[in-house]
Formats: structure tokens, C-alpha cells, sequence
């Protein structure tokens, strides 16, 4: 027989508010974190994720609502009322690199674990693991400026690790990787998650949600406009498959015959997107042109996200 | 990958403001010792670049010392200073060398608490790094104003070591200079970090140098004696931060005691006191965006 509770979440956020001004730019957010999940949250830029990780972070105050973490059994704590005994517990891997340039990765590691408050015996104790799981054995002498951008992030995620968190809040944690050192990081990551710790995550990249998170959050305007498992989202909100058309004349098809066989059709640029349930008929159709040029595939998080959030260019993105 | 387990922080909770309302910047410093693994940051970077940053700190007012003090010195004769024991005549290298390693002691503290805590501050990030940590701004502002400080002291104590090897001055009293100039250290410090706190980059920092620091050095009585400047200027640089350090090092130099030591005294710690108070709700502010 068990003795275990049921298990409470780690994070839990509820009524979340933040103004800027006359600007509102969290409204009303809620979600919560349970253990060993990844929660990504993802939207356009200016939707308010940094805002609310930074809220998170006590590094802003909130106008309104409640910020609760239950990192460890029976207590629970709120934020930003007690940042510093959270902070203790949490591990952070900002949107910028914020790594001392002047140290060695050794040397980057042991001055963030002082500021935890931990022996500097016991830190040196723990830099040949953290160094290993980030790959950086080899650099263990090397300063950050030596160091590729994917070793920067590494280095920073375990940096991050330094206090040993249950849970790891990651702004934009491969932003500006290239896909060799995205793929190690989402690896590690994964490791991570195998381990048992819990991830929030924002990101930009549908592939990155789709691969990392057990749970989505969309948000827009600082509102929560979706959440679930990404599939169940896809599934939820969009037509099973997608066929993009185009070359000379695509354009026109939206008005035209074809447009009938689809569910949906959208527009972006010269491209055009027929969503439906069943692309034979359509396919068929867009075969008697030629000189149309097509993509047939399933429906996926980019779909979803440009479906909620809408294909125009944001004026801060 | 096998991590031991943390163990709990032992700090006491130490509460924040719970909401954005409540958080005024002005609200009072909540320092703590946690300032300290910043302090030490910044002392291991230091250790990493100390010889040639401290031919840097000291060559330059050493030249001036040199030049002027014997150069300009074989013009000037001798000064009178006050002293708690009435006027006192003394060489123009010794005026001139107990005012100056006061300006050191500021400049030093300015250049550390303005470029260097803005590199931290604004350009590599460093403290939002460290705030991700459980270390309060507040904590990062204190170790910075110490850290500039402790340049500031470190600075002088080499200047000083110079000038007894040159015979300028061997005043046991100058024991007794050392804890002022830390305090001088701390004022300027907390005074530069509110321009840090305003800064939007390092050229804002040329109009506290051209407007606020060179001016104040020709108005101290470093060069020459303030008895020179009209009664109205003279009346208003009693009150100038560096008049007091000025005022307070000298006679020390001098093996005499300062004639208003404990006014002089409290105008530094004023200062301090009331411009870090400035620097941290600006820092905050910053910080708050």
C-alpha cells in the first residue's frame, strides 16, 4: 500500500494580473504545475510570457492574483512574498545569457552556487557532474566568450541546476541555436524530465512544445486563449489535414471552386491554406493546374498557434 | 546524474511586499548577508586583473603628485592649514598630497560604482543573472557600493605606501586616515550609484565627471586653499562631500588632529547615507520597469 498524497502542484498560479500603465499586459492568468510535467507556454511576442515568468520570479510584482509553490511537502509559499526561500528551491535559465564572461565555466558555476548560500566544498563536489551533463567536460577551463552559443545555454542550464531544483522555469531556452545544439538541449532536457523535475517553458517554437510539453499553455494579450496536451489542441481546433498551395495563381483560389472542398481556407502572403478532413478530393482538384505547386501534411502546433493568434506580424515582433 | 541533496537554506524568510501597490521604491533598504557571495564575485574577478588595474589606479595621481607637488611646490613655498590646534605652516607636497589621495579615493570609488557596476548592471546582465538566485537587489546594490569601497581603500593604501616610501609624510596619525578614506570610499560610491541607477549608457557618465567631480576637486581644497575662493563660493564648499574628507585626511597627514573632525564626519556619512537610500529606489525603479 502506498502512504503517497496525492500529488499537489508545484506551482500554481491563479488571477494573475499585471498593468503597465493603461496597458494590461497579464489578464487574469491561471494555471498550476504538477510534478514532473512540462508546461510550455507559448505566443506571440508582447503576449506577456516574460512578464509572467518574471512575476514568477518575484522580479515583478504582480497588480492582482496569487503565485503558490509547494516545492516541498507541506509548505507552501507565495510569491513575491517569500522570493528568497523559493529562489532557494527554483533553477532559472533566462531569455539572455547572463554568464560571467570573466570566469571559467568551473568558476561560473561555483560563484552562482554561492549565492545559494551553499559551502563552496560542496558546490566543487557537484561541478564535474554538472559540467558532464551539460556536455563541457572538455571546457571546464574555458571562458564563455570560447564557448559556442549551444555551450552558452548548456552552461547556463547547468548553472541553473547548481541548488539541485525540483523545478526549472526556461524563457526561450534555445532561442538563436542552431539545430544541432537545439536537439542537445531538448535531449538534456529530457533527461531532466526522466529524472523527475518539472519544467515551465516559453518558447517560440512549435516543434520545441510539440517535442518537450506534456501540456500547453497558448496565451495572447496577456489572456490564456488555450491549454491542453498539444494533440488534444490540434485535434480540438483544427481539421486533421492541411494542403499548402503555391505558384502562379494560387491566390485566386480562395474565391474559386476548389475552395468548396476545403473546411477552412487561409491566406498568408502568396500561400494558401486549404484545412480540411479528407484532401483526396481536393488534392484531385488542384491536380488539374499544374502549374500549382502543393504540400500535403497533417495539421500541427504552428497551425494551431497561427489559427489562435492570428498570421499577422505583431508590431514588437 | 547523481546530485546530492541541497540542504535546506537556513536563512531566516525574510518577507517581500506582496503586491505592486504596496512595493514603493522608496520603502526602506532590506540589506542582508547576502551580499556577500556578490562582493566576492566581484573580488574574484578583480584578483584575476589586479596588477595591471592597479598601475592604472595608481600611476596617474601619482604624476600629478610628482609634478605639481615638487614642480608647482618650489613656486609655492609653504601653506597654513587650520588645525584643531590653530594654523599650521606646511610644505606645498604635503598639502597637496593629503588632498589628493582623497581625490584618488573618490575617483576610485566613482570610475568602480559608475563603468564597472554599469558593465555588471546593464551590459553582461550579471545581476539579473544573480537575481535569479535568492540574493535581493538590494543586497546586489550593497556589495557593489562595498565592492567600490574597497577599490576606493585598496586604491589609497596604495598611494599612501608610495608616499611613505618618498618621505612625504610619516604622521602616526595616518593610522587614522585609512578608516577615512573607506568612509570617503563608501560616500562616493553610494553617490556615483545614483547616476549608475539613471544611466541609459557610459556617456551619461562624462557629465558626472565634467559637471559634478572636477569641479568639486578644484573646490575641496585639494590644490590649493579654499581661504583663496569668495566668502559666498567658500561658504557653500563646506559642504562639499570631498571638502570634508579633505578636511578630515590633512591634519592626520600632518600629525595634528581636524578642528571640525566630527562635523566633517557626519557631512560623509550624510551623504552616504542619503544617496545610497537615492541609488537604491532609482536602482529599484530600474529594475521594476
Amino acid at each position: 500500500m502506498s502512504l503517497a498524497q496525492p500529488a499537489t502542484d508545484l506551482l500554481k498560479v491563479s488571477g494573475l494580473c499585471k498593468r503597465f500603465g493603461a496597458n494590461t499586459v497579464v489578464d487574469d492568468l491561471a494555471f498550476a504545475i504538477a510534478p514532473g510535467e512540462c508546461l510550455g507556454v507559448i505566443g506571440p511576442n508582447g503576449a506577456g510570457k516574460t512578464t509572467t515568468i518574471r512575476m514568477c520570479l518575484g522580479l515583478s510584482a504582480p497588480d492582482g492574483g496569487q503565485i503558490d509553490y509547494a516545492l516541498k511537502p507541506g509548505e507552501v509559499l507565495h510569491m513575491p512574498r517569500d522570493a528568497m526561500a523559493i529562489k532557494a528551491r527554483l533553477g532559472v535559465v533566462s531569455q539572455i545569457d547572463t554568464l560571467d564572461p570573466d570566469f571559467s565555466c568551473e568558476e561560473n558555476l561555483l560563484v552562482y552556487g554561492r549565492y545559494f548560500g551553499l559551502r563552496d566544498a560542496q558546490i566543487r563536489a557537484r561541478i564535474p557532474a554538472l559540467l558532464q551533463f551539460a556536455s563541457l567536460s572538455h571546457k571546464a577551463s574555458a571562458r564563455p566568450g570560447e564557448l559556442s552559443g549551444g555551450m552558452k545555454r548548456r552552461l547556463s542550464l547547468a548553472r541553473a541546476l547548481v541548488n539541485d531544483p525540483q523545478l526549472l522555469l526556461l524563457d526561450e531556452p534555445t532561442t538563436g541555436l542552431d539545430p544541432q545544439a537545439r536537439h542537445l538541449m531538448w535531449e538534456r532536457l529530457q533527461v531532466l524530465l526522466q529524472q523527475g523535475k518539472s519544467i515551465l517553458l516559453t518558447t517560440h517554437f512549435m516543434d520545441e512544445a510539440e517535442r518537450l510539453c506534456s501540456r500547453l499553455l497558448v496565451i495572447d494579450h496577456g489572456r490564456k486563449i488555450a491549454e491542453g496536451r498539444p494533440r488534444d489542441l490540434i485535434a480540438q481546433h483544427l481539421e486533421p489535414e492541411v494542403v499548402e498551395v503555391y505558384g502562379m495563381g494560387a491566390t485566386a483560389l480562395q474565391e474559386g471552386p476548389v475552395a468548396a472542398l476545403a473546411a477552412r481556407v487561409e491566406v498568408s502572403g502568396e500561400t494558401v491554406f486549404f484545412y480540411t478532413h479528407a484532401a483526396q478530393p481536393l488534392l484531385h482538384a488542384l491536380a488539374q493546374t499544374p502549374a500549382l505547386r502543393t504540400l500535403h501534411r497533417p495539421a500541427n502546433l504552428e497551425d494551431l498557434f497561427l489559427k489562435l493568434t492570428g498570421r499577422q506580424i505583431r508590431e514588437d515582433g | 546524474m547523481a546530485l546530492p541533496e541541497v540542504p535546506a537554506t537556513t536563512a531566516t524568510i525574510q518577507r517581500e511586499p506582496a503586491h505592486a501597490g504596496d512595493a514603493s521604491p522608496w520603502r526602506a533598504p532590506q540589506l542582508s548577508l547576502r551580499f556577500w557571495p556578490v562582493f566576492l564575485r566581484n573580488l574574484l574577478v578583480w584578483r584575476k586583473l589586479a596588477i595591471p588595474s592597479l598601475v592604472g589606479n595608481i600611476a596617474e595621481p601619482l604624476m600629478w603628485l610628482v609634478a605639481f607637488g615638487y614642480g608647482l611646490g618650489a613656486l609655492v613655498g609653504q601653506v597654513t592649514v587650520q588645525t584643531s590646534g590653530g594654523p599650521v605652516l606646511v610644505p606645498y607636497i604635503l598639502f597637496l598630497a593629503s588632498g589628493s589621495i582623497c581625490m584618488s579615493a573618490m575617483n576610485a570609488a566613482s570610475f568602480e560604482a559608475l563603468y564597472s557596476a554599469f558593465s555588471r548592471m546593464h551590459v553582461q546582465k550579471t545581476w539579473d543573472g544573480i537575481m535569479n538566485a535568492p540574493v535581493r537587489l538590494d543586497d546586489i546594490v550593497l556589495a557593489e557600493m562595498l565592492w567600490a569601497s574597497f577599490k576606493a581603500v585598496f586604491t589609497a593604501t596604495a598611494i599612501l605606501g608610495v608616499m611613505l616610501a618618498l618621505g612625504i609624510s610619516h604622521s602616526p596619525k595616518l593610522l587614522l586616515a585609512w578608516p577615512v578614506l573607506l568612509v570617503a570610499g563608501v560616500t562616493f560610491s553610494c553617490i556615483a550609484l545614483i547616476f549608475n541607477a539613471l544611466a541609459k549608457g557610459y556617456d551619461f557618465f562624462t557629465y558626472y565627471f565634467t559637471l559634478f567631480l572636477t569641479p568639486m576637486m578644484f573646490l575641496s581644497g585639494i590644490f590649493f586653499p579654499r581661504e583663496q575662493l569668495p566668502p559666498l563660493l567658500r561658504a557653500i564648499t563646506d559642504w562639499l562631500p570631498l571638502t570634508s574628507a579633505v578636511e578630515l585626511v590633512r591634519p592626520l597627514f600632518m600629525d595634528q588632529w581636524p578642528s571640525h573632525g566630527w562635523r566633517a564626519l557626519a557631512v560623509l556619512l550624510v551623504y552616504a547615507v542619503a544617496a545610497f537610500w537615492i541609488a537604491l529606489a532609482l536602482t529599484r525603479k530600474r529594475f521594476r520597469a
